[in-house]
């Protein structure tokens, strides 16, 4: 079972619920946390997992054997993200807009494209007290995060649950995490960017044709909109969490909330509960 | 003229709070939202759109199912994994063309994508520029790059001084595309461990771009050791605090009615975001007294 974790708006709490949920279920579940927020990962900040292993994510960028080229130009006509120009008797490659299809290399006529790899990430995993983990990093300056999802995903357990966090969003970073999920958690907040934000996330999700229910976090300030509209979309509120300045806290401090509250831990267990409970009635829609 | 773009790194900041507030304090700019994914600033500054575009980019493989004779070659070479039982996933596909390139019997095209719309809208603060990006669509830094470039187009026209953009939370593509090239980065974080480690992400990203970056620490109150910290980091780094801005549920209060924070009070956060345009603007002219 995969649950993702999303929002559209960015700080609505994911990697709140995301640690919260895989830590309180740890005992009883066997349990798997993907950060996938590989631009702003913060998962590990409240798991400090130890780290067992590490791989960088290369993107494989042309390189040009000049002595075989003859500058015909077909890999600059082929390439469609201009990351490689001919220019009189010159080759130029721009490996950061290389995508790494490897188009060029396979069309140019005298072979004279080779590829080599370019490290745009690392992922890291390992396991913290009974949760495995692995997250991935987008190195700095990076533009693609995508490739460096994939990576992460590649880690994912094929028994137990596995939860993935997701980025903010909804453009393609969004819909990489999230594929593939057999459920999905929103995270909003009772405000008109939280009401905005979700509406488009529900697209999204919907877009995917992956199920979905909300977390509403920091319940109790805002207004009524998030309600009126799950209402109206039929989107079930499975967990609120309320405005409440002992969590802030403890999340200011990395600590997590069902350490720093354990009586947390119980409604998580519900949230679970909930999220099973809607995948088997899908399932079970779906045989029919 | 000068390019003040708002990052944070972490979403949920108050990135757009602020950004609203600014609108309201700087004279002569017009606004940018480069957050295309999902954008908020117009639900505080009530725009009316007077200009729409649509945004065509994103190219996706089509396959033509009578001339393809399921030899398989496109989906042995696709890297992308987007193309299953002779079918184009358009999600997955990234719109490289390669398929279309070694089709043997050319079955394969590729099909320009509406994937966005963007506005050119009046609001009582002034213009602002904003974009809605498809759902599930790629080449936000695309859009995100068409925003600046009509802000950048009005500003000139109107002989304003400031472009003031509200950025997307992250480090990857349409964040560099609002970045490069701007005067200044704003970055707006929190005294949260989640908040300084993105921070550190961010400002990496300021650095390698070679934009100059100031800091504002927003509900600095939540955790005021954290806050300490944050201020020895800049202090170390040599990137100046512009402001502390305490936290206050008037921030959500001024959210709910849709206007931004220094109409609605005139308490501690507002003055705080004043100063935090005067420090800025002051920053701005000085440089431009260098320059």
């Amino acid at each position: 079972m995969i649950i993702s974790i999303a929002s559209g708006k960015g700080g609505t709490g994911k990697t709140l619920v995301a640690t919260s949920l895989a830590l309180s279920m740890k005992d009883s579940h066997k349990v798997m946390l993907l950060d996938c927020d590989v631009e702003a990962p913060n998962d590990h900040i409240f798991l400090k997992p130890v780290v067992t292993g590490s791989e960088p994510v290369n993107i494989l960028v042309p390189k040009v054997a000049e002595d075989k080229c003859t500058y015909c130009g077909r890999c600059a006509e082929v390439c469609a993200y201009n990351a490689i120009a001919v220019l009189g008797d010159h080759v130029l490659t721009f490996p950061q807009l290389c995508h790494g299809c490897g188009a060029c290399s396979y069309l140019c006529p005298e072979k004279a494209i080779s590829e080599e790899p370019r490290e745009t990430g690392l992922v890291e995993w390992g396991h913290s007290d009974g949760v495995d983990f692995a997250h991935g990093k987008l190195t700095i300056g990076e533009a693609m995060a995508p490739p460096v999802i994939r990576k992460v995903k590649e880690r994912t357990s094929s028994d137990g649950t596995v939860i993935i966090d997701v980025p903010p969003g909804t453009s393609c970073p969004v819909v990489e995490a999230v594929k593939g999920s057999d459920f999905c958690l929103l995270v909003t907040e009772p405000t008109p960017f939280g009401l905005n934000d979700l509406a488009l996330a529900v697209e999204t999700v919907r877009e995917l044709d992956i199920p979905c229910g909300v977390v509403l976090n920091r319940a109790g300030v805002g207004d009524a909109s998030v309600e009126e509209y799950c209402r109206k979309e039929n989107i079930p509120i499975l967990l609120t969490i309320p405005l409440d300045t002992e969590i802030a806290r403890l999340y200011s401090k990395g600590i997590p909330l069902v350490e720093g509250l354990p009586k947390w831990k119980g409604s998580f267990l519900e949230l679970l509960d909930r999220v099973k409970v809607l995948i088997d009635e899908r399932n079970r829609n779906l045989k029919r | 003229m000068k390019e003040i773009v708002i990052l944070s790194g972490k979403g949920g900041t108050g990135k757009t709070s602020i950004v609203g507030s600014l609108a309201v304090l700087a004279k002569r700019k017009v606004l940018a939202d480069c957050d295309v994914d999902a954008a908020d600033l117009h639900l505080l500054l009530s725009p009316s759109v007077k200009q729409e575009s649509e945004f065509w980019s994103g190219q996706v493989a089509c396959i033509d199912e009578d001339r393809c004779t399921e030899c398989g070659l496109c989906q042995d070479l696709c890297r992308f994994d987007a193309i299953k039982d002779f079918r184009v996933d358009p999600v997955a596909c990234e719109g490289c063309g390669f398929c279309l390139h070694i089709c043997p019997v050319e079955a394969i095209t590729i099909e320009e994508n509406m994937s966005g719309r963007w506005f050119i809208s009046d609001t009582k603060y002034g213009p602002l520029v904003h974009a809605r990006l498809g759902i599930a669509q790629e080449n936000s830094g695309k859009l995100v790059a068409v925003v600046r470039q009509q802000a950048r187009q009005i500003a000139e026209e109107q002989n304003l001084d400031y472009i003031i953009s509200d950025g997307p939370p992250g480090i990857g593509c349409p964040v560099i595309s609002s970045l490069s090239g701007a005067s200044l980065a704003l970055l707006v974080t929190e005294p949260t461990l989640s908040g300084m480690h993105d921070l550190e992400r961010v400002l990496g990203v300021c650095r390698h771009f070679g934009v100059p970056a100031m800091v504002c620490i927003n509900k600095y109150d939540l955790n005021e050791d954290n806050t300490r910290q944050i201020e020895t980091y800049c202090s170390t780094q040599g990137v100046e605090l512009a402001s502390k801005i305490p936290f206050d549920n008037v921030v959500t209060e001024a959210l709910v009615r849709g206007v931004p924070v220094v109409e609605y009070s005139d308490g501690r956060v507002s003055w705080e975001i004043g100063a935090l345009w005067q420090k800025v603007s002051r920053v701005m002219y000085s440089k431009q007294e260098v320059t």
